[in-house]
Formats: structure tokens, C-alpha cells, sequence
């Protein structure tokens, strides 16, 4: 996924081979991560897809089933891989994942400190800011759940930026090690302030910390414990509105015959299509927008906070 | 994890916390009251109030320290403040719970403070510090004893910004000074808002050793910002139409070292379009023709001529909508244009004094980012092709600026455009759809709140900015060859 390794960077010369993880793309709202293996098959409602028709191919390529259905080979990508992943848990998605990582100030090469690790949706995102030479620890008190993230994390090729630990952060804290040697620390627990005394341990001067809470009992909490070593204590909410498009000739209500203004609904609907043939230059499709009427209302508050400089 | 000091000791060159001479720093003054950009020399200044500061006190101290104005025998210096713990306050701020008092008793009738203007500049005279003029102002007002809790505190910092200001010395990262920008000049960056600049970069996988053709016409935030997220690795092509390069002067506020300015390059879509139509290795031959539209200016700027044979001038009326569009400019926004005028060609210095908000840039030194793309670097930006696009350009159509672009990118690339107006969006999303050039367009509006949080008292701000623009994103395909072989 990420092009640490020049040999599996992203170019024109750069194709499909046997053993490559590709996000195969129907629609926008369906999407599948899949090892590349040359004896299997893909099989969806479009058809029988075989791999090794795949082997070979650029990334970005249409690839058609045995009964000429088609899907797109992607190259796998974070943001992909946030709309693929097996949920183990609720995840992180674009919008509050971009602005952490914006927030929390990574640059290539930081030390960053997670808890819990989930389903690894920011993990990734994380790995790919610090690398090619900073870490990502990630902690989880799930034993399960951090092995099958590792697994994932080798999967999309970016295990070698991360160590999945498994630990009760609010219970235990974040292990002494790391003491002083944090870039940034995210949070996203039940009781974030009860790992909060220990992420300022954790953290160099002037470093920044996030914690992500859905609730806003749980923000009021964590900020009053942040007071203590904390300054610049700032919450957020990130959201998206997504938009959707359509091509389409609004009818001016007058075109009909002879432009009388009361003409009848079925006249219209008669002008309106002979408007698309292209020969009545009076109403030329148009692109018209609108926003999709289903969104996420809310994921959660985040909030961040500079460690004090003493 | 036992060898972690050892593992990531070297890096913290790479990510300094500490200070240094000829370094970029933000000084965040009361609280974002002003925010200045400066560069700490022995040499440097800041006014703040009527005094004029040496910066020197500032190099070698770590980012986040907090300095304030102290006056000596050679009058006014910043000198550091050492941050205290809030535990002391922290009791009486738990009864506000049962607070009862309320305004009914607060007449304003101006007549609350009994200290007058001369009996404050009296206390300066005698050497009072900001502290000691404060309580005297509370020990004089008849009505901070009636105030509520949370409004003597109100009413402390107001004074104290006064009389007590605060300077704040933060690191100039893309957060930063996307954030100072958008409070100070928003119009210089294209109204480009912090959350939005944060999914530009994930929608267009910003990431070490990538490639990345960006169309910045937002003052150099977006080249910096992918900069930042490279880190050295890679590079940042800086791309524009015409003869003359956009304004990239933000570029400067960053601290970047040598290797990630040198990341950092420039390079005419002429240049690069006609390298690419150079010699049609890639399959893309229907592409190129369209690339070569792009051989514009009347005038070749191109110093390698090998290229200009091959350069047809086909598309003649789309490469004439682009040129009007890009004159247009001067037009429509006379401020913003300020900036893109200015733009000088090269590594050659700019001064940044125009303004009163970010006035003590001087280039100190000649800046090594912005270099023009030597032929060798465009021809493996060309083998490979670019790693993915982002286009913040305000007074260009999305369209066209993609139709000359998009060609550029490997396959599968993802592409993200930022642009405050949204039918421009819908036309690009609507043509890239009908021909097939692109999977996952997707038109998002971003959206972003603060709360206020505090005891009894935690709500949304009051003012929030209600608009950041809209992002289309989505990624390349390989149109057309694959059904033909298949």
C-alpha cells in the first residue's frame, strides 16, 4: 500500500503480479480487498472473474467476467482500505481521521502512540504519515482483536511501521519505555481519562494528544483531566456532506407549443424529452447537484491538547 | 520496544523542538489575538503594544514556550514564563456549580472603574508590572465583586491581554499556518480551511516517495503541506499554466531543510505535456493528443527544443478557454492576485512585510525550494508517471485544468480538487464520468465545529466558519485499452 518498497510504487510500469492485494471496485458503495492468487476465481453478480486474467494488468484496469460483466482493479490505498476493512469494531472514516493526523501534527518520521487499536482504520492512515522512518505502537486490551489487526497490517504492507501491543492502557497506562519519547498519542477508549496522566509521560514538550469520544459526557470528563498538564485544549466535531450529481434538462414550463405558459403536464413531459434529442436549443442538459439526503450525523468529538512546556 | 531511544534518537533533527537561529517561527500573541510569523535572528523584532522586542531571547528555547513583556533598563524584552499549574485555582472554579449571582445588579454606565487613565500610565512609570496593574484594576472596580465567577475571569483576561500580553511561540507546520492564514488572510490561501487542506491530503495519498503534481494557486499552503507529508522522500512538482509560475511564498513560513526543498519543484504543464508527448512509450496515445493541446503560449518558453517538433496545435479552442481563464484572474480578484503577481520565478527570495499581521519574514538566506524540473527529473516523472494530483486553483476551471492533468497520473491514482464553488465540481464529476476516466468521484463538503468546554457550560462556539469549499476526489483509471484487448 505504501511505496516504502520503489518495487511496489505506484507507476505506469508497475502491474498487477501474483500475490498482490487489490481493492476490486464494482461501485462506489461496493468495494472488496483481494489477494491476487492465479488459481482462484472472483465471483460476484456480474459473473466468474479469474485472477490470472488479472496478472499482469496495470492497477486502474476494467477487467471482464466470463459473461462480459466488468469490475475495476484498484491499487489499495488507506482511504480504500477504510471502506473495506472487516469492522471488528466502530471505526474511524476520512473526514476524522484526516484532520487527526493533520491535528496531531505527524510528520514523516514521528514516534505515535494509539489505544485501542480496533479495527486498525486509523492505524493505517497513521503508518502512512510517519513513514518511512517513524513508528506507529498500537495498543489494544483485545487479544483477538490485535492479532487479527497485525494480520491485516501485513496484508496491506505497512506492518513494518507498526508493533501491535496488546494492553489495558486505561488500566496500566502506556508502557515506561516510551517515556519522553512520543510525538503524538491518540486515544479512542471508554475512559480516556484514566489513560491521560500516562500519555503525558509519554509525550515530548509540546507534543500534541487526541482523544476520541462519542459522547460528550466523556469530552467534559477528559478536558478537566487534561487541565492538569495540558494547554491549547480545543474540541471538535468533523463532518461531510457528500454531494450527487445528475444530468438533467429542468423544464422552463413554457417551452410546448406556440410557448403557452399553461400548458398541460403531459405536453411538458412530451417537450422535455424531445429537449435531450439536442434539437430544442432552449433547454441543453445541464449537470445539476444536489446533497445526498443520508449522512453521518455524528462519529465523534475530538479533542486535542498540547502537553505543557515546563 | 525496548530499544525505542536508540531506534528513533536520530530522528529528532528531522522534527526539531527546540529553536535555533534563522528558524521559522509562529508567535502566537494573547491567545490569536495577532499571530506573527518571524525568522529569530539577533537582528529581529516584534512590536508588541507600543515596544518594540528583540526575538534573540527566543532562539534556543523549546516551541511552546510562553514569553511575556517585561521592561529593564534598556526597556522592553520578552523574557520566558514558566508555566504554572492550574491546581491552585482549580477549587473555587468547582463552586460554580451553585453559582447564584447573575447581571441583575451590572448597570453599564461606564463609571465602574475608578482608576483613570493617568493613574495607570503613573503605575507604569514606577515600574508596576502588568500583574500588579491588573489587581489595581480590580481592587477599583464597584462591580467585580457583583460579576459571577466566570465573568471575573472574563474580565481578568481581557486586562490581561492588555496590560499583561502573552506571546506564544509555536512551530510553523502545515496546521499551523493553514490555521493562521485562515484567521488572518483567508483570501491568500483560497479560503483553504485546516480540515479541508488535512482531506486533500489523504484523498490524494500523500505519502513518502510519491510523486505529486499539484496546481497550487492558494500562495504555496498546498505545496508545503505536501511537502511536510513527503518529508524529503519523493517530490512535489509545482505546476502552472503559462509563463508565469504561481506565488509559493508560504512555503517559506515552513522549516524545511535542505532535502525537502529540494523535494520541491517547478515546472511549466508545457514542459511537462510536451515531454510527454515526446515519445509515446505508454500505451496512452489518445492522451497524449490531448496533452500536446496544451503546447499554449505563443511564445516557447521551452529551452529544450527537441521537444517543440512533436507539439501540433490541435484542441486550438479548449487551449484558448484555459489562457482566458488564467487571464481572468487579474479580474476577478484583485486582492488574491496580489500574491500570484508578485510570484517570481525561481528560488529568488520574496519579502512577505506587506502586511501588518505576518510582517517579520525577511528572506535571510536564498531559498533552495522551487527549482525548475530539470529534463532528466520530468523524464521519470514521465516513465513512472505522477503518484496522485491535487488542484487548489480558485480562478481555473476544474475541467480543463484536469483534462491537461489527469493524463499525467500512473493508473489508479487517486486525484483530489478543491475548489470553492460547486457546479464547476459537478461538470468535472459529470465529464470525468462520461468518459470514463475516473472510478469513486465523489463531491464532499467538509464541515467543522469547536465547543466550548467547560464545567456546567460546554456548547458549540458561537461563530464558526460555516463554509470551507468543496473537494471532488476520486481515481484514475485505464480507460480504453483494456476493452479493446479484451
Amino acid at each position: 500500500m505504501l511505496a516504502i518498497d520503489p518495487s511496489k510504487k505506484l507507476s505506469f510500469q508497475r502491474l498487477i503480479s501474483n500475490g498482490d492485494l487489490v481493492i476490486v471496485y464494482e461501485r462506489h458503495d461496493n468495494m472488496k480487498a483481494i489477494k491476487v492468487c492465479d488459481k482462484a476465481e472472483l465471483q460476484n453478480r456480474f459473473g466468474v472473474f479469474k485472477h490470472s486474467d488479472w496478472i499482469g494488468k496495470p492497477f486502474g484496469s476494467r477487467v471482464l467476467s466470463n459473461k462480459g460483466g466488468f469490475v475495476y482493479l484498484l491499487a489499495p490505498t488507506p482511504e480504500l482500505w477504510t471502506l473495506v476493512l472487516s469492522h471488528r469494531t466502530q471505526i474511524l472514516y476520512i473526514a476524522d481521521i484526516s484532520f487527526v493526523v493533520m491535528y496531531l501534527e505527524i510528520v514523516p518520521g514521528c514516534v505515535v502512540l494509539e489505544s485501542g487499536t480496533g479495527s486498525g482504520s486509523l492505524t493505517t492512515s497513521l503508518a502512512r504519515a510517519v513513514a518511512p522512518t517513524g513508528h506507529v505502537y498500537t495498543f489494544d486490551f483485545h487479544e483477538q482483536r490485535a492479532a487479527a489487526a497485525k494480520e491485516d497490517f501485513e496484508k496491506t504492507g505497512v506492518s513494518g511501521m507498526i508493533t501491535v501491543g496488546v494492553r489495558d492502557i486505561q488500566g496500566q497506562g502506556f508502557p515506561e519505555e516510551f517515556c519522553g519519547m512520543a510525538d503524538s498519542v491518540f486515544l479512542d477508549l471508554p475512559q480516556p481519562w484514566l489513560a491521560m496522566p500516562s500519555a503525558a509521560k509519554m509525550l515530548k514538550q509540546d507534543a500534541v494528544l487526541c482523544s476520541f469520544s462519542p459522547c460528550i459526557e466523556q469530552v467534559q470528563r477528559s478536558c478537566e483531566t487534561l487541565k492538569k498538564d495540558f494547554t491549547d485544549i480545543r474540541t471538535f466535531e468533523v463532518l461531510l456532506r457528500t454531494y450527487e450529481i445528475k444530468e438533467g434538462s429542468l423544464d422552463c414550463g413554457k417551452i410546448s407549443n406556440s410557448g403557452s405558459p399553461q400548458s398541460r403536464p403531459c405536453k411538458r413531459k412530451q417537450s422535455s424529452s424531445r429537449s435531450s434529442n439536442g434539437t430544442d436549443k432552449s433547454s441543453a442538459p445541464t449537470v445539476i447537484v444536489k446533497p445526498c439526503s443520508e449522512a453521518k450525523g455524528h462519529t465523534g468529538y475530538l479533542t486535542f491538547a498540547r502537553l505543557k512546556c515546563l | 520496544m525496548s530499544s525505542v531511544t536508540a531506534q528513533h534518537g536520530s530522528i529528532q533533527n528531522q522534527n526539531p523542538r527546540i529553536t535555533w537561529k534563522d528558524c521559522s517561527v509562529l508567535l502566537d500573541i494573547n491567545d490569536g489575538d495577532r499571530l506573527v510569523f518571524a525568522r529569530l535572528s539577533d537582528g529581529s523584532t516584534v512590536k508588541i503594544g507600543n515596544n518594540k522586542c528583540s526575538l534573540r531571547p527566543l532562539i534556543g528555547c523549546p516551541f511552546g514556550s510562553l514569553f511575556q513583556v517585561e521592561t529593564g533598563p534598556k526597556g522592553a524584552y520578552l523574557s520566558r514564563v514558566v508555566a504554572m499549574s492550574e491546581d491552585d485555582n482549580r477549587e473555587e472554579k468547582g463552586q460554580l456549580k451553585d453559582e447564584v449571582k447573575d447581571n441583575r445588579n451590572i448597570v453599564d454606565s461606564n463609571c465602574a472603574q475608578n482608576l483613570s487613565g493617568e493613574d495607570i500610565d503613573e503605575m507604569k512609570r514606577q515600574g508596576a508590572t502588568g500583574e500588579q496593574i491588573i489587581e489595581a484594576l480590580i481592587a477599583n472596580s464597584s462591580t467585580f465583586e457583583k460579576k459571577t465567577l466566570f465573568s471575573q475571569e472574563k474580565y481578568k483576561l481581557r486586562k490581561q491581554k492588555k496590560y499583561a500580553p502573552k506571546i506564544l511561540l509555536r512551530r510553523p507546520f502545515a496546521r499551523s499556518i493553514c490555521e493562521a492564514y485562515f484567521k488572518k488572510h483567508p483570501d491568500r490561501i483560497g479560503f483553504l480551511r485546516v480540515d479541508v487542506l488535512s482531506l486533500l491530503l489523504s484523498l490524494a495519498n500523500v505519502t513518502t516517495s510519491s510523486d505529486i503534481v499539484v496546481l497550487d494557486m492558494v500562495g504555496g499552503i498546498l505545496t508545503g503541506a505536501v511537502a511536510e507529508r513527503l518529508g524529503g522522500t519523493g517530490s512535489v512538482c509545482n505546476t502552472y499554466f503559462g509563463t508565469t509560475p504561481y506565488s509559493m511564498d508560504i512555503v517559506r513560513m515552513f522549516n524545511f531543510n535542505d532535502k525537502i526543498c529540494h523535494s520541491i519543484l517547478r515546472s511549466p504543464i508545457s514542459d511537462i505535456c510536451s515531454a510527454w508527448s515526446n515519445n509515446s512509450e505508454h500505451p496512452k496515445n489518445q492522451e497524449n493528443a490531448l496533452d500536446s493541446a496544451c503546447q499554449l503560449d505563443g511564445e516557447k518558453v521551452l529551452p529544450h527544443t527537441e521537444f517543440d517538433s512533436t507539439c501540433d496545435s490541435l484542441h486550438v479552442p479548449e487551449v484558448e478557454m484555459i489562457q482566458e481563464e488564467a487571464c481572468s484572474i487579474p479580474i476577478a480578484t484583485g486582492e488574491s492576485l496580489a500574491l500570484s503577481a508578485d510570484g517570481v520565478p525561481g528560488p529568488v527570495p520574496i519579502s512577505m512585510d506587506e502586511s501588518d499581521a505576518f510582517p517579520t519574514i525577511k528572506a535571510c538566506k536564498s531559498m533552495k525550494f522551487g527549482k525548475k524540473a530539470t529534463p532528466e527529473t520530468i523524464n521519470s516523472w514521465k516513465a513512472n508517471g505522477f503518484s496522485s494530483l491535487v488542484i487548489a486553483a480558485q480562478e481555473l476551471d476544474p475541467w480543463s485544468a484536469v483534462q491537461e492533468l489527469l493524463p499525467l497520473l500512473s493508473y489508479s491514482a487517486p486525484f483530489a480538487i478543491y475548489h470553492q464553488y460547486l457546479q464547476p465540481l459537478a461538470s468535472c464529476m459529470h465529464n470525468l464520468q462520461v468518459a470514463k476516466m475516473a472510478v469513486g468521484l465523489q463531491i464532499t463538503e467538509p464541515w467543522l465545529r469547536e465547543y466550548q468546554v467547560l464545567p456546567s457550560r460546554t456548547h458549540p462556539h458561537m461563530q464558526m466558519n460555516s463554509f470551507g469549499g468543496y473537494i471532488l476526489s476520486g481515481i484514475k483509471v485505464c480507460s480504453g485499452e483494456s476493452q479493446n484487448t479484451d
